[in-house]
């Protein structure tokens, strides 16, 4: 980046005129895009970054601004994440692309399922207060607008099958594998799941 | 999902604007004010732009939508250098930086013609701006523009061959 374009991008953030700066990082699931308001994380995505932004500038604001700075927070936690040195993601969300109370109460509920265990779609359901929507729960999941941060990846399917994943099963397994994942128990709940199976 | 809203224009990511236009938008300034106070005029003009961005209704001509912002900075420019005791023309050529000892001598001439000459001529030859698109920035008809550019030219040629 220029001096230039760096000073011009310095004073749109003083000014307020930067409502979404996103940078790009590499990571052992591909090239991630991410986004952040002034509020916090907006968008962590595996698609082709031109179609994010775009996305973006039609749902949130068309001012769009590579602007790393922004998100060098996230950007070394994401670090640490991968490499197995952070179990926790401490960064400020910004939920303006869940569109809905269940999907967002769906999410919410998501971000916290500890590093390392799984839950099932039907357990997201119920968490949201609507135990019998649990293809809702997993359309919710599907269109997790900040994955690998909020873990959509820990919820499979009740009998333990991987059930869907927005970035592909593999990633899934992956990220999976990476927590050395193994089926949530909660102190209130006995049921107990199966093995993990692709 | 596009970048569609409610207005029905669908605006790109401005960082499109920035990838696609800043040279051109920069090469203009350069030409219009002189390399030093291009810088100044670059920020203002995409800092306004910024600012106007959300609200544009028409997303057919960016370059040319960026160019008119630009060209009125440069006026900005020209104006505040007329009210300065100290003409910066002068100034410059003592204080000589080598980019702006590089700066084509033709450039400066056109800065010397009255103001809508100079425009329509910096507008069609640094900017590229075809004569409805000059017409639109400094506020007259496609024909009046082109006169402008003859004009301008005229005047330069003058001086010149002199």
């Amino acid at each position: 980046m220029t001096d230039r374009i760096a000073t011009l991008i310095a004073r749109a953030e003083q000014e307020g005129l930067l409502d979404v700066a996103y940078a790009t990082v590499d990571s052992p699931v591909g090239m991630l895009t991410l986004a952040a308001t002034p509020k916090g994380l907006v968008r962590v995505s595996y698609s082709d970054t031109d179609r994010v932004l775009e996305e973006l500038a039609g749902e949130i604001s068309p001012r769009v601004l590579a602007a790393p700075a922004r998100l060098d927070g996230v950007r070394r936690e994401l670090d640490e994440y991968f490499s197995g040195r952070r179990r926790d993601f401490d960064v400020a969300i910004d939920w303006s692309l869940v569109h809905t109370p269940f999907r967002r109460a769906v999410l919410e509920r998501t971000a916290r399922i500890p590093y390392g265990q799984t839950a099932t779609y039907r357990d997201m359901a119920e968490a949201a207060g609507n135990r019998a929507a649990v293809r809702a729960a997993g359309t919710a999941l599907g269109a997790n607008p900040i994955p690998v941060v909020v873990p959509c990846h820990r919820v499979l399917r009740s009998g333990g099958d991987m059930g869907q994943y927005a970035g592909g099963v593999e990633r899934k397994r992956y990220l999976l594998e990476l927590e050395q994942a193994r089926p949530w128990t909660r102190v209130s709940d006995t049921r107990v799941h199966p093995p993990l199976r692709g | 999902m596009s970048g569609r809203r409610s207005s029905g224009v669908t605006l790109p990511p401005f960082q499109t604007l920035l990838d696609e236009h800043a040279d051109t938008v920069l090469r203009y300034l350069r030409a219009a004010v002189g390399t030093n106070e291009a810088e100044d005029c670059f920020q203002e003009t995409f800092l306004s732009a910024l600012r106007a961005y959300p609200k544009l209704r028409d997303a057919s001509n960016l370059r040319g939508w960026l160019l008119t912002i630009a060209h009125r900075k440069a006026l900005d420019a020209h104006r505040a250098r007329g009210r300065r005791p100290v003409p910066v023309e002068q100034v410059a050529e003592v204080a000589v930086t080598d980019d702006r000892r590089a700066e084509p001598a033709l450039w400066r001439a056109v800065r010397r013609l009255p103001a809508k000459q100079r425009s329509a001529v910096f507008l069609r030859f640094a900017a590229d701006l075809d004569y409805v698109q000059i017409g639109q920035a400094i506020g007259c008809s496609d024909a009046a523009a082109r006169q402008n550019v003859r004009a301008g030219l005229a005047q330069i040629r003058k001086g010149w061959a002199r």
